[in-house]
């Protein structure tokens, strides 16, 4: 186990180094002047030009330049927003717990929702009950999820005003963060009634994110438990007279489970991915939120820093799913 | 009152292209301590009554029956949970790919102790005891070590000798095995026979054999039904059925064993121009 | 049923297209995707003559106009107007021929780059194979739609430049079917037969194994067609696709969006038609995997 672990960490390296080369060159390969760039639409003085140019290493050959900018990445310098001044890194781990409060959530309602719609579907294969959720699963994999955050607006704030329609709480209330997880912090503040604000802030984003990975979700759950319900081992299981719910639920669905998993792993990607739309929709203050809008404020140090950052951590997800994958597999836990 | 009695069973499947009779009005039953081979060749419907028995048949099939019934209990009548509590317990089956028909998920002890933990009263303690009893009367090397492997580090001997510790865990009255050698090494297969029979022999109860092979017939069954495109051919006791077999289908079968061949080839089934039926 | 068609092997293309529809015609749903696919097309070509306005004509008199059903709507504006008074059908009309393009254009990009990279690497195997899959898994790394804005604030926010991004985001997925597909060709016989007789690497690699790699890279072409329109509007939504006044209809939500409070139906209308859009041709994409990949057939 130990040295599948080193095996596949082995394997990230080259995609790590691909990865902080993108970043790198992403600020070089910007048209015009970098430092006018950075400089942003005052401008700067020839003199200030050059201080600048000595300063951020632009003379020095491309390789130095980047064994800097790695070096400098190591000790957890991602350089500073132009419009804040703020450090990059500063600025991203302000954020970042919001984003996570809303991937974990959409995701839960995903798994929660997804999975059962898929095993439902197996065992009613070609009833109607399957052919409904199957063609709802494919709307949802489908849907261009800034339109139905749109629409779930115009329902459940403007027609019917249940939710609010942006941000992560409401204006009555200061919360001190203290884990940066909204519902966390308010169930921790003494002020009444700021923890349901929190909830009725995340349904829709929530809704809104976890849309596509429940669309896949169903899916993949359905066509690995279809898979599994013809092998000889569920025959098997229910030849020891077992109960329907242990045959379904426990013998085919843990078998099942392991593809599951996997794919339920590769919706981190998809998740950033549809963070940026969602806390567009929502101005949710969170990554995604932030990047967009530092591609149009021209922060490109910001840009820099976050593309970076989001790639590393899809990177570490993706290599624990697939160590979750070994975990989970008799099969491969199992083998010398 | 015979321990199984089927009477004129129909099993149809739909398919897509439309209704497949896989059996077609078989009647046979069997008695506590008997030892009764089904024979034919694949697609002949022999294990399609015994999945109906079971009650484990695809959702697409379909069966009619004039009775069905074990111990006197009408399994046509009786509902899914009853039917439950009878299988895995009084009648218990055992399959032709061991190692598919263990779950790769869960080890050996856990598959055993669920069974147990269904049918009985046991405690925790008295499962594992039981379950280490049970791999030990099945000749496994070690039990309490292979309580806790998986399947796939076993060999599919192995595994078939953890299907009967299962299949014998609640002492049934009735064990159908289903082409229990076909999937196993020559030298294995003479093995898991003579295992099968002498836990018959010990028990008293009844095991209905499942198989294509005359060799596998000769060996261990009292009596025998030959059946063929879902129908009946002939039923016997084991010593005239080889000496005088009345049915021709059943007699093709016979001089298909390489020891009764007399020219250069062997003949196969097919060269003995059989009418759809054939029945004598 | 399927094992009869499975096993006589179809020995003239023609067959194989038989057979395909055949399976293919079983699939209600994909029928229904190809219908409306079709319909959609037909629309575009023929938007000059069947939309009833110009796209981009601002009617002063007539802004923010509800759908004619409703009240106060007019049946000259059948889904109504938008905030400077263009026709909404109109727009939407010509918005199709926009969805298509870049359809078109993302897949045959992403496909031939992708193909080509593939065919490589799964050839020629080496430290070539190594660079271009460790250059995809690059890729890979990012979440699509982040790096196809970055990209897009690299080349500057135009409809154009929208369409590279999305390509280049799509096609790692391109590469590694092909060179999958190549890798469990190449070891079969009628490869090596082909190379005993001299055939020349290039024309083993196009004429005899990449034809028979096809029929994953259609469904992913199918599956990847959806993504590019969808990917194309988000990033329009986010005003850095197709520029306004621009009938993309990503790019219509995104101006509309102010509106949605008072009237919903400009942002209803562009996104019914992207779902629907979407939705028919992963209809029509699964479809195409049930009918050519028989072993998935389950699923």
């Amino acid at each position: 186990m130990l040295r599948l672990i080193l095996k596949k960490l082995g394997l990230l390296i080259p995609t790590f180094i691909g990865v902080t080369l993108t970043s790198f060159f992403f600020i070089r390969l910007l048209p015009g002047d970098p430092i006018l760039l950075l400089a942003g639409e005052r401008g700067v003085s020839p003199e200030r030009y050059n201080e600048l140019m000595i300063q951020f290493g632009y003379n020095d050959p491309i390789w130095q330049q980047y064994l800097t900018y790695l070096g400098n990445l190591f000790q957890g310098d991602l350089g500073a927003s132009i419009v804040t001044k703020q450090p990059v890194l500063q600025e991203f781990m302000t954020l970042f717990p919001a984003t996570v409060e809303l991937g974990v959530c959409a995701m839960l309602f995903a798994v929660i929702v997804g999975l059962p719609a898929g095993i439902i579907a197996a065992v009613k294969r070609g009833k109607t009950l399957d052919h409904t959720v199957m063609t709802t699963a494919l709307a949802g994999y489908s849907m261009p999820i800034f339109w139905w955050g749109l629409l779930l607006i115009i329902l459940f704030s403007g027609m019917l005003g249940w939710t609010p329609v942006s941000g992560r709480i409401s204006f009555m209330y200061w919360i001190e963060p203290v884990t940066g997880f909204m519902l966390i912090d308010t169930l921790l503040s003494d002020e009444p009634g700021a923890f349901g604000s929190a909830v009725s802030h995340l349904i829709l984003p929530t809704i809104v994110l976890g849309t596509i990975p429940l669309a896949v979700i169903a899916r993949q759950t359905r066509s690995a438990m279809l898979e599994v319900l013809d092998e000889d081992y569920v025959r098997t299981a229910r030849a020891k007279g077992l109960s329907n719910f242990r045959v379904i639920g426990i013998h085919a669905l843990r078998n099942a489970l392991i593809p599951v998993i996997t794919i339920i792993g590769l919706q981190i990607g998809v998740l950033f991915a549809g963070a940026i739309l969602t806390e567009s929709i929502f101005s949710w203050p969170g990554v995604g939120k932030w990047m967009v809008d530092s591609i149009f404020r021209r922060d490109y140090p910001v840009v820099q820093g976050g593309l970076l950052m989001i790639a590393v951590i899809v990177m570490i997800v993706n290599l624990i799913v697939d160590l979750m994958y070994g975990l989970i597999n008799p099969k491969i836990r199992h083998t010398e | 009152m015979a321990l199984l009695e089927i009477e004129n069973l129909t099993v149809e499947f739909d398919t897509v292209d439309g209704r497949f009779r896989a059996l077609d009005g078989v009647s046979y039953s069997i008695d506590a301590g008997e030892v009764l081979a089904v024979v034919g060749e694949s697609g002949s419907g022999k294990s399609v009554a015994m999945l109906a028995v079971m009650g484990l048949l695809a959702n697409n099939g379909h069966l009619w029956a004039d009775k069905l019934e074990f111990e006197g209990y009408d399994l046509l009548t009786m509902s899914a949970k009853q039917r439950r509590d009878i299988i895995g317990k009084d009648i218990s089956m055992i399959f032709q790919e061991p190692i598919a028909s263990l779950n790769p998920c869960f080890t050996v002890g856990a598959q055993i102790d669920e069974t147990l933990k269904e049918h009985t009263e046991m405690s925790r303690g008295e499962r594992k005891a039981r379950a280490i009893e049970l791999l030990d009367s099945v000749g496994m090397p070690d039990s309490a070590k292979a309580l806790k492997k998986y399947p796939h580090q076993m060999s599919g001997g192995q595994c078939q000798r953890v299907m009967i510790a299962m299949a014998i865990a609640c002492k049934p009255k009735l064990l159908i095995a289903d082409e229990p050698t076909t999937a196993l090494d020559v030298t294995i297969q003479k093995q898991i026979l003579d295992l099968l029979l002498d836990l018959q022999h010990e028990s008293g109860m009844g095991l209905i054999m499942i198989t294509h092979d005359m060799a596998v017939v000769a060996e261990t069954a009292d009596r025998v039904v030959v059946q063929y495109k879902g129908k009946k051919m002939e039923e016997a006791d084991v010593l005239s059925l080889f000496e005088s077999p009345q049915n021709s289908y059943t007699k093709a079968l016979l001089s298909a064993l390489p020891e009764n061949a007399t020219g250069d080839r062997l003949p196969t089934v097919s060269d003995f121009h059989l009418g759809d039926g054939g029945a004598a | 049923m399927a094992d009869v068609t499975q096993n006589s092997a179809p020995d003239t293309r023609f067959e194989l297209i038989v057979n395909f529809w055949r399976h293919f015609r079983t699939n209600r749903g994909a029928v229904a995707g190809l219908i409306f696919f079709i319909a959609l097309v037909i629309i575009a070509l023929g938007a000059w003559f069947i939309a009833p306005h110009s796209p981009i004509e601002q009617y002063r008199d007539a802004l923010l106009l509800p759908p004619a059903w409703q009240e106060g709507g007019d049946w000259s504006y059948v889904l109504g107007t938008d905030a400077v008074g263009r026709d909404l059908l109109s727009r939407l009309i010509y918005g199709s021929q926009y969805s298509l393009f870049i359809g078109v254009v993302v897949v045959s990009v992403a496909l031939v780059v992708g193909v080509c990279l593939g065919l490589v690497a799964g050839t020629f195997g080496g430290w070539i194979d190594t660079f271009i899959m460790r250059i995809m898994d690059i890729i890979l790394a990012f979440p699509s739609l982040l790096l196809a804005l970055v990209l897009v604030a690299i080349l500057g926010p135009s409809l154009l430049n929208a369409m590279i991004a999305i390509a280049v985001v799509q096609q790692p997925y391109y590469v590694r079917l092909t060179r999958a597909s190549v890798m469990s060709e190449m070891s079969r016989e009628y490869v090596m037969a082909a190379r005993v007789s001299g055939v020349r690497t290039l024309r083993l690699m196009f004429v005899t194994v990449l034809p028979n790699c096809m029929a994953p890279l259609i469904v992913q072409a199918a599956l990847s067609f959806s993504t590019a329109i969808l990917d194309a509007a988000a990033l329009g939504f986010l005003g850095m696709g197709a520029q306004p006044p621009t009938p993309e209809w990503g790019t219509m939500l995104a101006e509309s969006r102010e509106f949605i409070l008072r009237a919903p139906w400009v942002v209803t209308f562009p996104g019914l038609a992207i779902l629907t859009t979407v939705l028919a041709i992963n209809l029509i994409g699964d479809g195409l995997r049930d009918a050519l990949d028989p072993k998935l057939k389950r699923s």
